[in-house]
């Protein structure tokens, strides 16, 4: 480990309790587009917490894997969108 | 010096971050949710880039190793994602829910139902 590893891990742990309280609305929210932007709330998290934990550990892979997955997260919010509004037509 | 400029940027990261996670638990409706969380987290997330592009930025120009030049640009690659897709996924959520038939609380007006009636 180099000097800089706890500089970056802190703030990923921090965000992964924010992850926690995203969380507790996505359990209790009472509607389902609720529960959607707690998803994506999540999604932006996770992204933020992968390119910290990248920088952390010096992996360049990493963050590759954080541009697949702010990609595919944002496909996934899409779809799910989509779903609702044509559910909302019938 | 520039590690004074990553404090700060992460910082400002995190209390963003903090900010559209607990405006997501506090407010009334969908649309204030939505309204906290996608744009402050987007905020808060450009920001920890920020820092880590800043970061690997001066361990290049101090060891002059390849490797943080990628993790460079490669976290660029990535913000750009976070950038541009998270507004349009913020309008997707917003524009399926109103067709869902949600209303805000306590709205005093709805003016893209009005519209639509015509």
């Amino acid at each position: 480990m180099n000097e800089f590893f706890k500089i970056f891990i802190i703030p990923g742990g921090l965000l992964l309790l924010f992850m926690f309280l995203s969380l507790i609305r996505l359990i209790l929210g009472p509607t389902t587009p609720d529960r959607i932007v707690a998803l994506d709330t999540i999604n932006t998290l996770v992204v933020a917490g992968m390119i910290l934990v990248g920088a952390a550990y010096e992996e360049v892979i990493y963050i590759d894997v954080a541009i697949v997955y702010a990609l595919l997260s944002y496909i996934g919010t899409l779809y799910v969108a989509k779903y609702l509004e044509g559910e909302a037509k019938k | 010096m520039w590690l004074i400029i990553l404090y700060i940027f992460l910082g400002i990261g995190v209390f963003f971050n903090c900010l559209g996670s607990v405006g997501l638990l506090r407010f009334p409706d969908v649309y204030t949710r939505l309204h906290a969380a996608t744009k402050a987290t987007t905020f808060g997330s450009i920001f920890t880039s920020l820092a880590v592009i800043a970061y690997s930025f001066s361990r290049w120009n101090a060891c002059g190793d390849s490797k943080f030049r990628v993790l460079a640009l490669h976290t660029i690659v990535a913000l750009v994602c976070l950038v541009i897709t998270n507004p349009t996924g913020a309008h997707a959520i917003a524009r399926a829910a109103h067709r869902s038939g949600i209303m805000p609380k306590q709205a005093v007006i709805d003016e893209l139902k009005e519209a639509k009636l015509k």
